[in-house]
Formats: C-alpha cells, sequence, structure tokens
C-alpha cells in the first residue's frame, strides 16, 4: 500500500526516538531496545505522539536489535521485535487517525566492521539482519527501514537480507558528512548505484547533519538518483552543554528548512536525533499542501566500489585486463599455487598505471573458479578502490562474486545466445550491475556491422524484460583480428559508431585482439586504440603497462578536448622524461651492488644487477655480492646501528636484484634451488598483520619460501596448510594479549596434530617468557631473530 | 626537524641514534600519501565522577577498578570519554603498500600514529579550553589498555559515545579497533591544576621499551 503513495503525495517520518528516551530516563549505553519489554507505556506514547503530530510511517523501537549488537539475556530478540512492533500498533490503535499510518521495522547498522577491513564476515551480517527482519515481517510491519548506515558493504548485506527473506518494501538511508561520503568513503553516486541495482523502493540521508548541511549532498541525490529521495535530518549539529548532548535546531527553523527539502524533490521527510513530535508537527503543518515534485528518471552509466564511482559516456574509460590466465604463463602458474600476493600485486600494477576499473578473470580448467573468484574479488577490495569486472562463464561464478563485491560491478558478460541472456540477466536483476553484452548468438559473430547491431538491440530489447535498462548494458561489438578478416576493423568501427550513436548506449572492447598474428602488434593496437574512441569507445579492455596504449590515450584525451588544460597529459609524459634521466646509466656504474642494498635503493640494486649479469653466473652474484651485502645489514640490525626502515629498504633493494637473477636462471632453463616452506600467518582474531609481513619480506630474501595464510587465521588452517604442504616450520603473530589466547590455541593444535612441526612467535605484547608460557618453540624479538632461527633450523 | 616527524622516528625505533637521508626521505613521502587518505574524526561526552570508598570510578554506568586508571584521575570530579581516529583509508593504504614496499608500510604506520597523536592532542586543547572555562584542568588522557585499566572498558567507552555511528570506530572480538588508527580514552577533569603529571608513555610500567619516550 504504502508503495501507491510513495512519490505520489508527500510522506511523512516520524523523528527522533532516543533523545526522547533519555529525557524519560534511558541511561547512555544502555540498550534502548530493553525498553519494549520493561517500558511498553513509554515506546508507546512516543509512537502515539509522533501519529498525532502528523506521521504517516513510524519507526519501531528495534535499531539495535541484531543478534551481533543486542545481547541481553532477559529478552530474547524475537519478544523485543514482537513487542516493538507490537507498541507501534497499538499507538495506532489508540491515535485513532483517519489516514494511513505505516509501521516501519528500524534496521541500524550492526556497530561491526565487516571483512577485509573488520572481522565480521559478510554472511554473519546477513545473517542477523536476516533473522530480525523475518521477526519483523511475521510481526506484522508494512516496511523495512535500513537507516543510518556508514558503510556500503554493510547496507548490500541489508538489503540482500530484506530481499531474500521478506516480500516487503525497502527503504534504506544512510550517513554522509560533510565531505558528502560515507564513513568507509563512498560518495553518493556509489551509493545510489549501489541501492538502485539492488532494486530497493526509497533511498535517502539521515542523521550525521542537520537539515542545513545536508542540502548540497541532497542536490547530488536529485542529480544521480531515479528513485524517490528520503530525508531525515537530525535538529542541528550535535552540541554539548553539562555534559549533555544536544541539538539546538528549533520546530519552526528545522520545518522552514524542510519545506524547502520538499521544494527542491525529496517525497519522504521526518527526522532524525534531536528532533521531537513538535518538529514534526510544525514539518507538517508546513509542508502538508506542498505538491511533491515527480521522481525523475537519470541515465548515467555507473560502476562503483565502496570508494570509487566511474561513469562511463564522457571520454573513455580504461578496463586493465592483465587479471587474466589467458596467454600468461605466469599468471596461470600464480592461479595454479594459489600466489594471491601476484594476483593483487597485478591490480595494484594497473592502477598505478592508470586503469579506472580492473578486469577479473580468474578461470582455469583445472581450479575451483567460484572459490578463487570470491577470494580474489575480495581481497581486491582490500587493495584498491578501482572498480571491478567480474569477467566469467560461470554463471555460478558470477553470482557468488556478484553477492560478495562491494558497490556496483562490472560484469563480463552476456551474449545474444538465449542460454546466455536465460542465465545471466537474472542476477543483473537481483545485484544489479553494468553488463557487458557481446554481439553474437547461436549463428557465431555477425561479419556485417548491421548483423551486430541487430544483435545489440536484440540485447536491449531482452534485458529490458527484466527491468534492466539500456544505461546498465555496454555493448562490446567485438573486435576480429584483420590478419584473417580484413575488413574486421572496418566493421568493428562502423558497428562501434552505430551502436554509441544510434542506439545511445555506451560500449566496451577488447582493442587488442584487432593485431592477433601480426608482427610488431602495439603499433596495431595502439592507432586502432585511438580510432576506437574516436568512433566511441566508451571502454577499452587494454593493458595499462603498454605504453603505446596509454599514448594513445592521452593523446586522444588532450586532443579532443578532453583533458583540461591537456592536464593529465602534461602530468604523464614530463613525468616519464624525468625518469629517464634519472636512471641514466652514468650514476649506475659509481655504485656498486653491496652499496646499493645497503643503501636500500631499489632501481640502482635492478639496474646494477642487470649489468652484472652480463659478465657473472647469477649465482655467483648472489653468493659474493647480494648475501655479504644482507648480511651486513642483519649484523647492523642487531647492533643496533641500522633500524627497521633501512632493513627493509635494503629488502625490497635485494628483492628487486633477486627478481633480475631470477629471470636470468629460468631464461638460461635452469632449474632454481628448491626452497625450504614457511607458513607465516596472523592468529584467528587478529586483523593487524604489518609484524607478519614484515617477517615475510624477510624471509623471502633469505631464499625461503614463504606461504602466507594472511591474517585472522584459524588453528585448523594453519594446520591444513602445515599438513597439506608438509612444512616444518610456522611462524605465528600476535598483536594484542587477546589474541595470544589463538596463538596458544593454534600451538596446542599443531602440537597434537603435527608434532614434528617448529612453532617460532612473534607480536607486540609478547616476551620470552609468555612464548614459553604458550609453548612455542621460538620467541623472535625482532624479525632478523626469525630469520637466524629459521636458517638454522631448516638449512642447518 | 619538526615535532612530528620527530615522532614518526621514535615510533620506528630509532632511540637517540640519528634517522638517514633514505628514511627521512620516505618520512616525507608518507606523511604526504597520508594526507590524500586521513579523514580525522573525534567525539566526546562529559560525565560527571564518582568514587566508591574501594577506590572504583564510576563513569556514567560504566564502573572501573584499576590502580592505574585510579592514580590518573586523583582529585577528579569530571570526566571526558573521548574517542578519535584517522579513518579507515589509512589502513586501506598500509594495507595496500604492504604488498609493493615493506619498508613504506612501516613508515606509513610510524608516521600514522604520530599524526593520530599529534590529532588527538588538539582536539584535547579544545576540550581543555572549555573546561578551563568552569575553572577546570584536564589530567592526561588514559585509555583501556594502558596499566591495570583493561581494555574490555573499551566496549563501555565505545557504546556510551556511540563511536560506530558517530566516528566509525568499531571493535573487533578481541578488542582491536578498526580503523587501527583510532584512539579510545579518558580524560579526568578536576578543580587543581597539577604541573608535574607525567603523560601517557612515560607513566607506563614498561620501562625498557625501546620507543620510550623519556629514556631517549
Amino acid at each position: 500500500m504504502i508503495l501507491e503513495d510513495l512519490g505520489k503525495k508527500l510522506l511523512f517520518f516520524d523523528g527522533g526516538m532516543g533523545t526522547l528516551l533519555q529525557e524519560k530516563g534511558l541511561k547512555p549505553g544502555e540498550l534502548p531496545e530493553t525498553w519494549n519489554i520493561s517500558h511498553p507505556e513509554e515506546i508507546i506514547g512516543i509512537h502515539q505522539s509522533y501519529i498525532e503530530a502528523g506521521s504517516d510511517i513510524i519507526l519501531t523501537n528495534t535499531f539495535g536489535a541484531n543478534a551481533l549488537k543486542f545481547h541481553d539475556e532477559s529478552c530474547p530478540l524475537k519478544a523485543v521485535v514482537e513487542a516493538a512492533v507490537g507498541h507501534a500498533r497499538e499507538a495506532i490503535a489508540r491515535a485513532g487517525v483517519k489516514r494511513n499510518v505505516y509501521v516501519a521495522l528500524d534496521v541500524g547498522p550492526t556497530g561491526k566492521l565487516l571483512k577485509p577491513m573488520g572481522d565480521l564476515d559478510f554472511e554473519a551480517a546477513y545473517d542477523a539482519f536476516k533473522e530480525v527482519m523475518i521477526y519483523g515481517e511475521a510481526a506484522g510491519v508494512n516496511l523495512i527501514h535500513i537507516e543510518t548506515m556508514s558503510d556500503t558493504y554493510e547496507i548490500k548485506a541489508a538489503v540482500l537480507a530484506a530481499k531474500e527473506n521478506t516480500k516487503l518494501p525497502v527503504f534504506v538511508t544512510a550517513i554522509f558528512d560533510e565531505r558528502r561520503k560515507l564513513l568507509t568513503g563512498a560518495d553518493v553516486p556509489a551509493v545510489i548505484s549501489m541501492l538502485e541495482g539492488l532494486r530497493v523502493d526509497a533511498v535517502g540521508m539521515n542523521c550525521g547533519m542537520g537539515p542545513e548541511q545536508m542540502l548540497p549532498v541532497l542536490e547530488e541525490f536529485l542529480t544521480y538518483s531515479s528513485l524517490p529521495l528520503i530525508i531525515k535530518p537530525n535538529a542541528g549539529l550535535p552540541k554539548q552543554r553539562d555534559g549533555e548532548t544536544y541539538y539546538d535546531v528549533l520546530p519552526a527553523e528545522f520545518a522552514e528548512t524542510m519545506k524547502l527539502v520538499v521544494e527542491k524533490g525529496a517525497v519522504v521527510i521526518g527526522g532524525c536525533c534531536g528532533t521531537t513530535p513538535a518538529h514534526i508537527r510544525k514539518m507538517v503543518e508546513l509542508c502538508r499542501g506542498i505538491e511533491v515534485k515527480p521522481v525523475t528518471t537519470k541515465s548515467f552509466t555507473v560502476v562503483s566500489s565502496y570508494g570509487q564511482t566511474v561513469f562511463l559516456g564522457t571520454g573513455s574509460k580504461i578496463i586493465g585486463e592483465r587479471i587474466n590466465p589467458t596467454g600468461k604463463k605466469k599468471f596461470r602458474q600464480a592461479l595454479k599455487e594459489h600466489d594471491m600476493d601476484f594476483i593483487l600485486k597485478e591490480g595494484i600494477m594497473q592502477e598505478d598505471c592508470g586503469a579506472h576499473i580492473l578486469d577479473v578473470n580468474v578461470g582455469l580448467p583445472d581450479i575451483d573458479e567460484t572459490a578463487m573468484m570470491k577470494e580474489v574479488v575480495t581481497k581486491l577490495q582490500s587493495v584498491t578502490s578501482l572498480p571491478l569486472q567480474i569477467d566469467t562463464v560461470d554463471a555460478k561464478a558470477m553470482e557468488a562474486a556478484l553477492r560478495l563485491y562491494n558497490g556496483k560491478a562490472m560484469v563480463n558478460s552476456v551474449s545474444g545466445k538465449q542460454e546466455s541472456m536465460d542465465a545471466v540477466f537474472p542476477l543483473i536483476q537481483k545485484y544489479g550491475g553494468v553488463l557487458v553484452a557481446l554481439t553474437l548468438d547461436e549463428d557465431g559473430i555477425p561479419d556485417t556491422a548491421e548483423g551486430r547491431v541487430r544483435i545489440a538491440e536484440k540485447i536491449i530489447r531482452e534485458a529490458q524484460k527484466y527491468g534492466i535498462e539500456k544505461k546498465d548494458l555496454v555493448i562490446d561489438v567485438l573486435a576480429m583480428t584483420i590478419s584473417s578478416e580484413p575488413r574486421g576493423a572496418i566493421i568493428t568501427l562502423e558497428a562501434l559508431r552505430r551502436v554509441r550513436y544510434e542506439l545511445g548506449v555506451n560500449t566496451v572492447l577488447g582493442v587488442s585482439n584487432i593485431s592477433f598474428g601480426l608482427p610488431k602488434r602495439p603499433v596495431i593496437n595502439s592507432n586502432f586504440y585511438t580510432m576506437a574512441m574516436q568512433n566511441g569507445l566508451s571502454a577499452g579492455i587494454i593493458n595499462p603497462a603498454s605504453e603505446d596504449m596509454m599514448k594513445s590515450y592521452d593523446a586522444y584525451h588532450a586532443l579532443m578536448n578532453l583533458d583540461e588544460n591537456c592536464s593529465r597529459y602534461i602530468a604523464r609524459h614530463t613525468e616519464l622524461k624525468e625518469q629517464v634521466s634519472a636512471s641514466t646509466p652514468a650514476t649506475v656504474h659509481e655504485m656498486t651492488l653491496k652499496a646499493a642494498i645497503e643503501k636500500g635503493i631499489k632501481e640502482e640494486a635492478r639496474q646494477i644487477t642487470m649489468q652484472m649479469v652480463k659478465e657473472k653466473a647469477p649465482l655467483d652474484i648472489i653468493d659474493e655480492h647480494l648475501i655479504p651485502a644482507l648480511d651486513f645489514v642483519g649484523k647492523g640490525f642487531e647492533k643496533g646501528t641500522v633500524f627497521l626502515p633501512q632493513l627493509l629498504m635494503s629488502a625490497e633493494a635485494a628483492k628487486a636484484a633477486f627478481a633480475v637473477l631470477k629471470e636470468q636462471i629460468s631464461a638460461a632453463g635452469q632449474l632454481e634451488e628448491k626452497k625450504e616452506k614457511v607458513i607465516l600467518a596472523t592468529v584467528k582474531g587478529d586483523i593487524h598483520d604489518i609484524g607478519k609481513n614484515i617477517v615475510k619480506v624477510l624471509l623471502e630474501n633469505y631464499g625461503f619460501d614463504v606461504i602466507d595464510l594472511g591474517k585472522d587465521v584459524p588453528p585448523e588452517t594453519v594446520l591444513e596448510a602445515v599438513k597439506k604442504q608438509n612444512v616444518r616450520l610456522v611462524g605465528l603473530s600476535a598483536l594484542m594479549t587477546t589474541t595470544v589466547v589463538s596463538m596458544e590455541e593454534t600451538i596446542r593444535l599443531l602440537r597434537k596434530e603435527a608434532p614434528k612441526c617448529k612453532v617460532m612467535v612473534g607480536g607486540a605484547v609478547l616476551n620470552q617468557e609468555y612464548a614459553d608460557m604458550i609453548g612455542a618453540d621460538f620467541y623472535g624479538k625482532d624479525a632478523m631473530q626469525s630469520v637466524y632461527y629459521a636458517q638454522e633450523l631448516l638449512n642447518g | 626537524m619538526d615535532q612530528i616527524t620527530r615522532e614518526a622516528i621514535r615510533y620506528l625505533g630509532y632511540g637517540r641514534n640519528a634517522a638517514d637521508d633514505q628514511t627521512l626521505m620516505l618520512i616525507k613521502d608518507s606523511f604526504e600519501s597520508l594526507r590524500s587518505v586521513v579523514g580525522s574524526k573525534s567525539v566526546c561526552r562529559i560525565f560527571d565522577l564518582q568514587w566508591k570508598d574501594d577506590g572504583t570510578v564510576i563513569i556514567g554506568t560504566m564502573e572501573v577498578k584499576s590502580r592505574s586508571l585510579g592514580r590518573n584521575l586523583r582529585g577528579c570530579d569530571r570526566i571526558v570519554l573521548f574517542g578519535a581516529t584517522l579513518g579507515i583509508g589509512v589502513d586501506r593504504l598500509i594495507a595496500r603498500v604492504s604488498l609493493t614496499d615493506m619498508a613504506k608500510a612501516v613508515v606509513l604506520q610510524a608516521c600514522a600514529a604520530a599524526l593520530l597523536e599529534e590529532y588527538c592532542d588538539q582536539c584535547q586543547e579544545k576540550i581543555a579550553e572549555e573546561m578551563r572555562t568552569e575553572g577546570r584542568y584536564l589530567r592526561p588522557r588514559f585509555s583501556p589498555g594502558y596499566g591495570d585499566f583493561s581494555i574490555s572498558c573499551q566496549k563501555d567507552v565505545m557504546q556510551m559515545l556511540d563511536c560506530a555511528k558517530t566516528i566509525g570506530i568499531t571493535m573487533t572480538d578481541g578488542f582491536m579497533m578498526s580503523p587501527s588508527k583510532s584512539v579510545t580514552a579518558v580524560i579526568g577533569a578536576a578543580l587543581t591544576d597539577t604541573k608535574c603529571h607525567t603523560h601517557g608513555c612515560e607513566c607506563c610500567e614498561k620501562k625498557d621499551c625501546q620507543y620510550r619516550r623519556d629514556t631517549l
């Protein structure tokens, strides 16, 4: 019923609950939801006064009622939610007003941060929301209002819980700050695009600011959102007097600004902290007669993550193609060996080169693609805020990734084949996303532009059946190599132009296919890239590390007035020149490899090593230059003349030298020496892993093969890895006394199940005595001690 | 050299030693990288401080029995609960840099710690000004986990400040704060000023700590 009114007439929410409860005696830190059981009359009274003030929607007193936040032995969650809904219903009955009054289940945040930055599993958050939402629907609420959210990921968990477990309308509001962002970094278009994709019914903001301060954010909402807008400000910014927080925007002033809010375009309004029935009454009086502005549909093509938004359509965007095993031997190997660092570094490298979106394809015949996709997507999202393009032909992997992705993803791909559309469209309908659509169907790839445009039209029509709009499709008219298809480029460019300008849809291409089978491919690729951009390419899937491609990109944008004052062009190309002059060989010869490593100058170490391999065997360079330099620095560290940053700079420099030698060894067809394996992990419950990472860099330097299990690692996972890899040494790290318990538990398990494996421990709160107490074999006072212990034990 | 660079060097464990040029460059570079990701926020709430006979202090709904906190709060009748953070962007930056350059990751960590302390000092100075108008003087801030002030009290402090909502600090089951560059603390306020009150680091009982300030 509420959906019939939404957007057509102005709807009034209620105002603050917490503030009123505090006035009635709720203490700071006390859980307001317990009052549903202990003070029912107070709760009913508050609801009733809001209804009498004119509220059309009242929020149940369940803001913190979720299993993660609400722990009270005497009040089970179910009883709390049922009582809360009952009080709202009772208040409606008592108020006896003639209009419809709706009860919204109030759902606030869990108060925990989700992984990877926090310790809460996405699915655990989902379950907590699901539980209370099921209770709420059973108790008879009319809608779910998810509010006061600070994290897109948590919002996604809550919305999915609502959508998958109830039939109720879903409203969502989040807290934006003066930077117009959520605390976790998302901006307005990022939040809107994700929520439109998840198909909520209304979006907006609440809390955090007063009505005045919300105006600029509101403007942004109106620019980007196609959904009805909710605005629920506080009664101003919080102030303090005699230790109490208070808000000082009075009802009349509040109502005046809310009138402006409605005139600008909000269609559901109410109040948050500090607002009272008096505020709502004034607001209703002043705004009741205003006709609402119709909600307008926007046509931006937006891909987002928790911290970045990419608009397709102005200029051309770069989609980095490197996270993909096709034709990449090293990447294949990394996937097979589960070398996550390699994969993540490919992501970072592409971002540094200028990519706007990263394609993620981890499909190999002999790996579990779904599991790998989930892991790579989650881990990439902890080291880069670039939006991702989920690239897979496996619908299961696609769904798993879409579910876990924090933001609105790009998805690669659907085709004009019925089977493909039947499998992929429902996923986009459910999770949202910008979908790459390939212009091929059951009959293959048409060899005319006309044929490809026809398929594009078919895909667009079919998508509409699922409510997927044109703005969420990006058409790939496919580049066919000109070595076998002489008119390949001409057809592609024509199709590109027609799709973009006649159909008005964004476009994408895997650009480098065009040169397959030809020599000096970058020459063809980079020129074709320019031509494609000129013909309407919204996004190119390219290698951002290719200088030729980036030159085309930069030049095109400078030439087409898409790079204001040529500032991007100047910044990128002036810098290049400086780099070249800084690494001229003249300086290289002045320094020895030993000095470069001791001083910790990475680039020098790399360059000198490249010179040296021309005259010397790699193994001799290691023995005569690298190892002595590392030993010198390590000794200095022990004596207290070299400090941690220098130790690590030297380690990084040595790593750069090793990389050159490694390449040389494998180019010569020699096998590398077999390395001893060491497992490292930050223990369960511990989410800070800088200490472990320091040890890792040093161990790798000294020739160990480190298996890094990451942070927050359960004892069972450590044991499993020890057994599977047959490892003789495990290093465990813990930062706090509270997590040393998990360390002890891990050691106990290893002793029992893998008694031959030694355990070394380290971390801020540990000392020898503590390490002995929990049964460790060795306490590493600092990172070098761990290296020495590993050498003694394994290389002995 | 400015104060904050000196603090960063101390956090890096240099003690009395001078930092080399490479490290100094890395420190400068790190402060620059941090500038674009730091989103400082703070929150505070003032309570009356009540004492029980056995030395337990009562702050709102929270009761704490701790000798070291008791010593810190001696003579106080009001107390400020305080929370501050540099935001989650810092953790994301460090996670990212840890993959490509561990030396910089370590330096970022130290620089962020120094920035956080500086920010807390600035916030505290503002609170002190306000308290002076009512004739009260602040004691040094004291955090759960210092001395025998149990880390588990962090939970109550965060709840009373509604930290997750107001400034975005959350806590793991193991009492770790996320964002990691965050502080929760109590700051006592008394009608008398004590000039020679020792500050956080110096009053710690771990005398052999390589990061300790008063031995440097």
